[in-house]
């Protein structure tokens, strides 16, 4: 790709052809991660009928097939359903605020789309490589309620402006809880960067990992993460029984579609990070011979895959919390073991180092 | 006009043009959103100057929570313009006399010798391997030390303050506990009793 730069500086100048031949190469990489993401979003959906369906004891989408191949029955669902979302009419209510109205969505998918520039895939597929990505990701997280809120103000309904106030709430609440479970991650690792942190988990098993040493944090990230996405059991933010649909229930056709992919991206995220910090990213479960011959990415998307399988399991199986329990888990529950832990952890690693090699099985510190 | 400098003037003008919105906008929300879009773009405007942890705290507590709370505040607030307008004209000299104090102070802060160009010099590049968090924390956690846990404390010292003063305990309010709720043992609800089964009629 790099041999298209002297194209662009003898179109633009010195200067300018540099910088432009960055931009067009980076729109390009933005492009190669992101229709692979949009695909397994499409085929999450469809994982998540048929997962849901098997464990109701159903059969799930099984008639939209691709050129009426029979054993491909279902495949062709999602397709199908962003086909029709596509062409469905944007149904804009009269009280609502237009403007506003159409940039809520907007605002939920870019955060989720724009965290997955410092996501490690691997040692050297990553598309910013950079020294804060952890606080990159932690930013972007954050910035995904504003969709949430804004949607619901500007819809300017009861039902939605309810589900967008219980959003912002249970967000707020979480990220906390959630900022601090990384922080354990990061005093482990001694690094902000992704692929830093991939490296210090690093060490022949899966003992290494630091899911081990740190498995609480493990628990608090991945519940909050959870929670941070709205998805089951803590969907109060939608909450069908309770106020509809929540926050999108005046949302129709592509308008509602963007909500749906922004959730579905973020629950990816949520599981990409899960594994890259607690799960070991690329690394094989054990270094031997079998195992470490199949290339990182595979393990990658593996460890993806399992997280997000917990998130359908969640839904198939839990009811939906009381919105004073999702409170109490997030405020009395998991921050002060997040704070324990950090301290506890910061003793640990304060340790000398004749203490630390004293203990029996130490991996870790 | 190298693509820096394209970069510095659209992020300064997207920073100025939105903050003069959030004063001059007539709906409040519309201010607060704006007031989000000033501080993302004076985010950008950090990380052309290579100082990406402060870019970034500053989007994930001013962008991520502080102003999410605002704008949870401003739209259920029912704001009614006409009322807010009244007096306008008799508060305005009072409006005008403040205004023009502050920037009498700012332009003497900032025009001042500490602020020229030969004081402050142009930050130099740095290696890529150089992590702004890094020396920050170790500046923070080692010269700053006192003044930093000093901030923390009096943080604390207003948060516990601010709880303090919205804490009623209300007798007539009736909330469940959940640890006595996970306590309870199934002896205390429910009675099996046996009952022998009817002959049918």
């Amino acid at each position: 790709m790099d041999s298209f730069q002297p194209l662009f500086e003898q179109l633009f100048g010195s200067e300018w052809g540099v910088s432009l031949f960055l931009l067009a190469k980076n729109l390009l990489l933005i492009l190669a991660i992101i229709i692979p993401l949009l695909l397994a979003v499409a085929y999450l959906t469809f994982a998540e009928r048929k997962i849901i369906a098997f464990m109701q004891v159903r059969v799930g989408p099984n008639r939209v097939t691709f050129f009426g191949i029979p054993w491909l029955g279902g495949w062709g669902q999602p397709i199908a359903d962003a086909v029709k979302a596509i062409m469905k009419e944007i149904i804009i209510p009269t009280g609502a605020n237009k403007f506003l109205f159409l940039l809520a969505p907007i605002l939920a998918i870019t955060p989720a789309l724009a965290a997955w520039a410092v996501v490690p895939f691997s040692p050297e597929l990553v598309l910013a490589d950079i020294n804060a990505a952890l606080l990159y990701i932690l930013a972007m997280t954050s910035l995904g309620v504003y969709g949430v809120i804004i949607a619901g103000w500007a819809s300017n309904s009861k039902y939605a402006f309810l589900g967008a106030m219980r959003s912002a709430a249970q967000v707020i609440s979480y990220e906390l809880a959630m900022g601090f479970a990384l922080v354990c991650v990061l005093m482990m690792s001694s690094s902000l960067n992704l692929g830093d942190i991939v490296a210090g988990q690093q060490g022949g098993s899966f003992l290494n990992w630091y899911m081990i040493p740190l498995f609480p944090m493990f628990l608090v990230y991945f519940i909050s993460g959870v929670a941070e996405t709205n998805r089951l059991p803590f969907d109060v933010a939608e909450g069908e029984s309770e106020i509809v649909a929540g926050f999108h229930v005046d949302y129709s056709g592509m308008a509602f579609t963007i909500f749906f992919l922004a959730e579905y991206a973020n629950m990816i995220l949520v599981a990409t990070l899960a594994s890259i910090m607690f799960l070991g990213g690329w690394l094989p479960p054990v270094d031997i011979i079998p195992f470490n011959l199949i290339p990182g990415v595979v393990w990658l998307l593996l460890k993806i895959a399992i997280m997000l399988f917990f998130f359908l399991w969640f839904r198939a199986t839990f009811p939906r919390y009381r919105y004073d329990q999702i409170m109490r888990l997030g405020w009395k529950v998991f921050i002060p073991i997040t704070l324990i832990w950090i301290v506890l952890l910061g003793a640990v690693m304060q340790l000398p180092e004749a203490a630390l090699q004293s203990f029996p099985l130490n991996l870790w510190f | 006009m190298i693509f820096q400098d394209f970069v510095f003037y659209s992020l300064a003008s997207v920073v100025i043009i939105s903050a003069l919105g959030v004063i001059t906008l007539r709906n409040p929300v519309y201010s607060v959103l704006l007031l989000v879009l000033a501080f993302v773009t004076s985010s950008g405007l950090w990380i052309l100057l290579e100082a990406e942890f402060l870019a970034i705290a500053l989007v994930v507590v001013y962008v991520g929570a502080v102003m999410v709370l605002f704008l949870f505040v401003v739209m259920m607030l029912d704001i009614n313009l006409d009322q807010m307008r009244e007096g306008f004209w008799k508060w305005f000299p009072f409006g005008a006399i403040l205004a023009f104090i502050m920037t009498v102070e700012m332009s003497m802060v900032l025009m001042s010798k500490q602020f020229s160009s030969e004081i402050i010099q142009t930050p130099e590049y740095k290696s890529v391997d150089y992590s702004n968090t890094k020396e920050l924390g170790r500046l923070i956690y080692t010269e700053y030390v006192y003044v930093f846990e000093l901030a923390a404390v009096i943080l604390l010292v207003a948060m516990v303050a601010a709880i303090a003063i919205t804490l009623r305990h209300r007798t007539d309010k009736k909330s469940s506990n959940a640890s006595r709720q996970i306590a309870v043992s199934r002896n205390e609800r429910l009675k099996v009793i046996s009952m022998p089964a009817e002959k049918k009629e």
